[in-house]
C-alpha cells in the first residue's frame, strides 16, 4: 500500500488519465492525487462523440467519466485548461503551463496522442475540423445538418461513423480515401467492400484513390477539397480522419525511451521505476503477440490504468487482455478484437448480404484476430480463442451452423 | 432518483441515489462502485458490467434485448438472473433496486 504522503501526478485528463486517478482512490490510495487536463472540462468518454452524441443519442452530462464533485470528494485536486511543459527526472518535478511546479513521487503520463494534419495549401481554412475532443465535436455538430455537405477524409473507423452520423443529421456526405478501398489498413477486402456498400445505400459517396492535394476557400471558409486529379469536391466543412500521433514529447525531452510512443513494460512503468505512460501514448508490450505496439483504444487505456494503479499501491496486476474495440454505424455492431498480425489467411463465417457475418484473420490454425458485424458470439468466442492461443477446426469455423461454443470446445 | 444498492461479490454494499434517465451501470461508474468495469461505456459491446438482479426486481427491470441476451451468452459465470447493467434504465420504479457484482468481469 502506499503511504498517505505519497502524491500521484496524473499528465493527460483522458479516459486513461480520470480512470487512474478514481483507480488508485478505489484500490485504497490515500496520498494526493492531482490529475493535470488541458481541457476545460473533467474526463469523458471519447466514443460516443463520432456515434450516439453526434447523432444527438447522449448528452454532456452522460459523456462524462464521473460528476465533476467526484473530484473534491475524493481529494482529486483536478486542474483543468492545464497541461505540462517540462519533466525534470531527477528532481522528480513536472513545470505545468500555470508556472507552478508539482513534485511527484509517482508520475503517471497520460497525454494521448493528437490527430494528423494535412500539410497541405490551405489547411488552415475554417471548416475543416478533426474529431478528438468534445469541443471538436461541438464543432461538428454545428456544422453539419440539412442542406450542408460534408467530406470526410480518411477511410478508417473515425471517418465512417462520422459519416454515418452525418447522414443521419441529414447532411450530404463524401469520404475521400487515398488507398483503393476503406479501412485498408486494419480491415481485409471483405470487409472494405461490405462497408463500403452498406454506406453508398445511406448515400454516402466515395472517392477512392484519391489524394488530397489541399483545401479551397473563400472569405477564409473551406468550400472545396482539391484532389491531386486536379478535381475539387465542394463542401462545406471536412473532418480529417487519417490516423493520431502520440504526445510523447515531454517523455522524449526527459530522456525516457520512446518508439512509436513512451515505451512502457506490463506495469505501464517505463525505466524510470517512479514514470508510468498509458493509454494511447504508451508502447506497450502485448504478450499474445509476442510484441510491442501502440494501441488507440478505450479498453487499453482501461487496462493500463489498472496496470499503473495497481503497481503504484503494490496490488496484483490486472490479469492480461486482448485488445479489442468498437464501431457502431447505421444499425451495425461492428466488434474486434485482436490484431491482425502476421496471417497468412482469412476465413469468412456467415454472410455479408444479411449483415450478420464475421471475418477472422488466422495464423495457421489460430486466431489472430476477429471482427465481427452483429455477431456477438464470434466476436466473444473469438476474444476467448485470441487469448487462451488454441488452434481452431477452421472447416468447423467457415460453418455458421456449427456453434461458437462448439468451434471452442 | 432511485436508491439502488450494488453488492460487491465480497459482499460489500453501496446504497447510492441514481438519477432517474440513467442507467444502473452509470450509477455505478460515476459513484466508483469497484466491480463493474463497464469498458465499452453502455455500447453493449463488452459484457463488463454484468450483474445479477435480486429475484423480485427481474420483472421490472424488462426483457434483455437479443443483443444483450447473445453477449450474456458468452460472458462467465451467467446465471438465469444475469444483466448487463448498462442495458437496466433507472426509473422511479426501481427505487429499492437490488444487484450483486460477479466476481470478475473476466
Amino acid at each position: 500500500m502506499s503511504h498517505s504522503d505519497t502524491h500521484v501526478v496524473i499528465l493527460g485528463a483522458g479516459h486513461a488519465g480520470g480512470t487512474a486517478a478514481a483507480l488508485l482512490r478505489q484500490y485504497g490510495h490515500e496520498g494526493p492525487i492531482t490529475l493535470v487536463g488541458e481541457e476545460p472540462i473533467p474526463p469523458y468518454q471519447r466514443p460516443p462523440l463520432s456515434k450516439a452524441w453526434l447523432k444527438g443519442e447522449a448528452d454532456a452530462e452522460s459523456l462524462a467519466l464521473k460528476p465533476l464533485e467526484f473530484y473534491a470528494e475524493h481529494g482529486i485536486d483536478f486542474r483543468p485548461n492545464t497541461r505540462a511543459t517540462k519533466l525534470a527526472r531527477e528532481a522528480k518535478q513536472v513545470t505545468l503551463s500555470t508556472g507552478e511546479v508539482l513534485t511527484y513521487d509517482f508520475l503517471i503520463i497520460a497525454t494521448g496522442a493528437r490527430a494528423i494534419k494535412l500539410p497541405v495549401e490551405g489547411a488552415h481554412l475554417d471548416g475543416l475540423l478533426e474529431l478528438r475532443t468534445a469541443a471538436d465535436a461541438e464543432i461538428l455538430k454545428a456544422t453539419i445538418g440539412p442542406g450542408k455537405r460534408l467530406a470526410v477524409i480518411g477511410g478508417g473507423y473515425i471517418g465512417l461513423e462520422a459519416a454515418a452520423s452525418g447522414r443521419a443529421l441529414g447532411a450530404e456526405v463524401v469520404v475521400i480515401e487515398r488507398e483503393p478501398r476503406l479501412l485498408a489498413r486494419v480491415a481485409c477486402e471483405e470487409l472494405s467492400t461490405f462497408f463500403l456498400d452498406y454506406h453508398r445505400r445511406h448515400d454516402v459517396t466515395f472517392e477512392l484513390g484519391a489524394t488530397v492535394a489541399g483545401f479551397e476557400g473563400e472569405n477564409g471558409r473551406v468550400t472545396g477539397v482539391k484532389l491531386a486529379d486536379g478535381r475539387v469536391i465542394a463542401c462545406d466543412a471536412a473532418l480529417i480522419g487519417v490516423g493520431a500521433a502520440p504526445n510523447d514529447e515531454i517523455a522524449k525531452e526527459a530522456g525516457l525511451e520512446t518508439a512509436r510512443g513512451i515505451v512502457v513494460d506490463l506495469e505501464a512503468r517505463t525505466a524510470d521505476r517512479s514514470i508510468f505512460a498509458i493509454g494511447d501514448v504508451a508502447h506497450r508490450p502485448m504478450p499474445i503477440y509476442d510484441r510491442m505496439f501502440r494501441m488507440e483504444s478505450v479498453p487499453n487505456a482501461l487496462e493500463q490504468a489498472k496496470q499503473a494503479a495497481s503497481a503504484i499501491v503494490g496490488r496484483a496486476p490486472p490479469p492480461g487482455e486482448v485488445p479489442w474495440q468498437w464501431s457502431d454505424q447505421y444499425d451495425l455492431k461492428l466488434q474486434i478484437a485482436g490484431y491482425a498480425f502476421d496471417v497468412d489467411r482469412i476465413l469468412l463465417r456467415g454472410d455479408p448480404a444479411n449483415a450478420k457475418f464475421a471475418v477472422f484473420h488466422l495464423k495457421g490454425d489460430q486466431i489472430q484476430s476477429v471482427e465481427a458485424i452483429n455477431s456477438p458470439p464470434e466476436f466473444m468466442m473469438g476474444k476467448l480463442l485470441i487469448a487462451n492461443r488454441k488452434p481452431v477446426d477452421l472447416d468447423k469455423l467457415a460453418d455458421p451452423s456449427v456453434s461458437m461454443k462448439e468451434v471452442a470446445a | 432518483m432511485a436508491k439502488i444498492t450494488y453488492v460487491e461479490h465480497d459482499g460489500t454494499e453501496h446504497a447510492i441515489d441514481v438519477k432517474t434517465g440513467l442507467t444502473v451501470m452509470e450509477g455505478a461508474v460515476k459513484n466508483n462502485i469497484p466491480g463493474i468495469d463497464a469498458d465499452c461505456g453502455g455500447a453493449c459491446a463488452c459484457a463488463t458490467c454484468h450483474v445479477y438482479v435480486d429475484g423480485e426486481w427481474l420483472a421490472k427491470t424488462g426483457a434483455k434485448s437479443a443483443m444483450e441476451d447473445s453477449m450474456l451468452d458468452f460472458a462467465e459465470n451467467v446465471e438465469p438472473n444475469s444483466r448487463l447493467s448498462c442495458q437496466i434504465k433507472v426509473s422511479d420504479e426501481l427505487d429499492g433496486l437490488v444487484v450483486r457484482l460477479p466476481e470478475s468481469q473476466h
